[in-house]
């Protein structure tokens, strides 16, 4: 969104604060054109937008998942919600919180053949969530990165399941089915117009269909120009660890995380400095 | 048998009460089917609603809608019910309440004085039987006047929430965009913050920070950090400049419930605003309108505390709640939510035209959250078709936020751009007091018609100077 000052003709009155664009990512100093957006900003919007709208509606690539998620140790298992489709999906979110019948039958199928249930300290559900593109290009590099974390300090991980049309609370009945105690689900996250590609995670102590929000704990806004991935693996190494030692999620763990982040906002502006 | 009735044909459609027969009644949209109160067909729609335009006002009186024992809403809305301004419409119908309001002979003054006999379930019903135009009308006929620093609402003028948001409330960032605004003649209803953090002493560094400029500059408007209520009434007890309070409400206690929030509070947090008396002074007495409040389809839904009401009725409700308060503003963050309450470009508009009218009925200060989400059927050109229908219904605020994009809540609302589009098209101007403010700033060019400087005001010329240099 630079470009639109540099050729700007007669038509074109630019705004001379331009010099406050490294003080926010805000489209401010767009110029007009008698009083509207100027073509290049509009275009520039427009793009935007079309990513965004690509992000919600591009399908998840399950199998170029699961190789990744194989590749760093993993089993997988692929499930869907019960919202048969995109359109379903983004109007009845009740259906993408719960799993299909024949995604229950899978996975009940899956847990039958390992009997006697194995120990399971954690199980990770990737789900395409609001953007399926976060999904595929975050996804398996932050599973990979905590599973690094957590090695060597006595973690039994279950099969990663991977969820089309899925919701947060999807990861609930996935981490009761599969006997897992903690479940972390990895979501796309509503694309913003300079977001398209935000990851989220949401973990779960114990989870069972039912749970609400205030028992999870979430990372948000993990992507390039966000919470980069190393980042992102350490803030949920230091919740897993922390919801297994004291066998909660949600409020009651997140007040006492050290990991407050630290905004390190500017607290002068330069309106009223002297 | 309090059941309703319409035959159509050979076939009768029945409605168990007046809360089914609203339900059925409301044009489609998504929350509704959500909820599972939709009607299942279109015939039955119509067939709902041509049942409902016999169902004589003074019904919504006696059935209540949500029960009056356990909810407090409905409480204020009987209780505070004015039987004598109610009089002149007493004796109508839903369907003949429409044909009055549409009339020549029914004005402005006559809206204003029968606002207080009207509950929001008479409202929402005759809203159910308009069409857009119908609903443009009438809303074009009310005038609410409020007051803080400047005066909102005014026969042609159209004023804008500048809404200078940051991810990190990032001081520095939060003015890039308020000059933005300001240079854009946008800011004259309240320039109002998200803030990234409900951390009490980052809202009081933003409180302070907006009454700085508002100060320096002098400027005829006011300032909200849209924190929770709790937190304004801890902050103006803390010595913080705070103008207006805000909150979203509900229209069930239920609902308000999850907000945590109930009318005590909000009685409370307007008590502390009053105390600080920091409202200009008009004809000798304090502006008196000190409350923000934000409202929105589906809300109630999606904490499960609708009671069975369609999503249009509930938001009807709200108004009831923000009237009891004299706000300032009211603003119906209409696409906001998302497409399982609002599907599409279509269900926005109808949305936002039914909300304005609804509070402008109901003798409110209604702007609109022109906007939507990424993952809502909706685009640009549907905003540009709500915008200006609401120009012509004569709303009485818009969001104004840098090229429709705001980076901290991730949604598109309205532009500074697209609002300089409404004043121009439609011929309306800002706040009198602002407009004033704009063209001392020589911001605006002085004369008729609203047309922006094109040289930098000398007033921020310093400021620009400082940002240049600055760290």
């Amino acid at each position: 969104m630079n470009t639109h000052d540099s050729n700007a003709s007669d038509t074109i009155i630019a705004n001379p604060w331009q010099a406050l664009r490294r003080f926010t990512a805000a489209r401010i100093a767009l110029g007009r054109a008698g009083t509207s957006l100027p073509t290049a900003a509009q275009l520039d919007f427009q793009l935007a937008h079309a990513l965004a709208r690509d992000a919600v509606h591009t399908a998840l690539d399950a199998e170029a998942l699961e190789a990744c998620l194989q590749g760093a140790g993993l089993e997988t298992i692929k499930v869907r919600s019960a919202a048969p489709d995109r359109n379903v999906y983004l109007q009845r979110p009740d259906l993408g919180r719960r799993l299909s019948e024949d995604s229950c039958h899978a996975l009940d199928a899956r847990v039958a053949r390992d009997a006697p249930r194995p120990r399971r300290d954690l199980a990770f559900v990737l789900a395409d969530g609001l953007s399926a593109r976060a999904v595929q290009a975050h996804a398996a590099a932050l599973v990979s990165a905590t599973m690094d974390l957590l090695r060597g300090q006595d973690w039994h991980i279950g099969p990663a399941a991977v969820a089309h049309q899925g919701r947060v609370a999807i990861g609930d009945e996935i981490g009761a089915r599969l006997g897992a105690a903690i479940v972390a689900v990895l979501i796309g996250e509503r694309p913003g117009l300079s977001s398209p590609d935000s990851l989220g995670v949401y973990l779960t102590h114990s989870p069972r269909t039912g749970c609400v929000d205030s028992m999870r704990n979430c990372i948000s806004n993990i992507r390039p120009e966000g919470l980069s991935i190393p980042l992102a693996a350490q803030k949920l190494h230091y919740l897993l660890t922390e919801s297994r030692r004291r066998q909660v999620s949600g409020v009651a763990l997140k007040d006492e995380s050290a990991v407050e982040r630290s905004i390190g906002s500017r607290t002068s502006n330069f309106l009223t400095a002297e | 048998m309090s059941g309703y009735r319409h035959t159509v044909g050979q076939r009768s459609y029945d409605f168990e009460n007046l809360r089914t027969l609203m339900a059925r009644a409301t044009p489609e949209r998504a929350g509704d089917l959500l909820a599972g109160v939709a009607a299942a067909s279109a015939t039955e729609r119509v067939a709902a609603q041509m049942a409902l335009a016999e169902v004589p006002l003074r019904a919504f009186l006696s059935e209540v809608l949500v029960p009056y024992e356990s909810d407090e809403v409905t409480r204020l809305i009987v209780d505070t019910h004015d039987t004598e301004a109610f009089a002149p419409v007493a004796h109508l119908t839903v369907g003949d309440f429409r044909n009055w309001l549409l009339s020549d002979e029914v004005d402005g003054a006559t809206l204003a004085r029968l606002a207080p006999g009207l509950t929001p379930e008479m409202v929402a019903a005759v809203s159910k039987l308009m069409r857009n135009q119908d609903l443009i009308l009438v809303a074009r006929k009310c005038r609410v006047i409020t007051r803080f620093r400047g005066t909102l609402g005014e026969a042609g003028r159209l004023s804008t929430r500048l809404q200078p948001n940051h991810p990190t409330d990032d001081a520095a960032g939060i003015a890039a965009s308020i000059l933005d605004g300001l240079l854009y003649g946008s800011g004259d209803a309240v320039i109002g913050i998200n803030p990234a953090s409900d951390n009490l002493p980052q809202v009081m560094r933003l409180l302070d920070m907006l009454d700085g400029i508002i100060e320096r500059y002098a400027i005829p408007t006011q300032s909200c950090i849209l924190t929770h209520v709790t937190n304004t009434i801890a902050a103006i007890e803390r010595g913080a400049a705070v103008d207006l309070v805000f909150q979203s409400i509900a229209g069930t206690e239920a609902a308000n419930h999850g907000f945590g929030i109930d009318l005590a509070v909000l009685g409370e947090a307007r008590d502390a605003a009053l105390s600080l008396r920091r409202a200009a002074d008009f004809d000798g007495h304090p502006g008196d309108n000190v409350m923000y409040f934000e409202t929105g389809q589906g809300s109630a839904l999606s904490s499960n505390a609708h009671h069975g009401c369609d999503q249009q009725t509930i938001e009807a409700r709200a108004y009831a709640v923000a009237r009891h308060f004299k706000p300032l503003l009211v603003n119906t963050v209409v696409g906001f939510i998302g497409p399982e309450y609002l599907f599409d470009g279509k269900q926005i508009i109808r949305a936002g035209l039914e909300d304005h009218f609804c509070g402008k009925l109901l003798g409110l200060p209604m702007g609109c959250d022109v906007c939507y989400t990424n993952h809502a059927e909706a685009d640009q050109n549907d905003m540009d078709v709500l915008l200006t229908l609401l120009g012509v219904a004569g709303c009485t605020f818009v969001m104004g936020i840098p090229g429709s994009d705001d980076i901290m809540l991730n949604y598109q609302t309205t532009s500074f751009h697209d609002a300089l589009y409404a004043r121009k098209v439609l011929g309306l101007r800002p706040a009198p007091e602002f407009e004033a403010w704009l063209q001392r700033m020589q911001i605006i060019a002085p004369g008729e018609g609203f047309r922006l400087e094109s040289g930098f005001p000398g007033a921020f010329r310093r400021a620009l100077g400082h940002a240049s240099e600055g760290p």
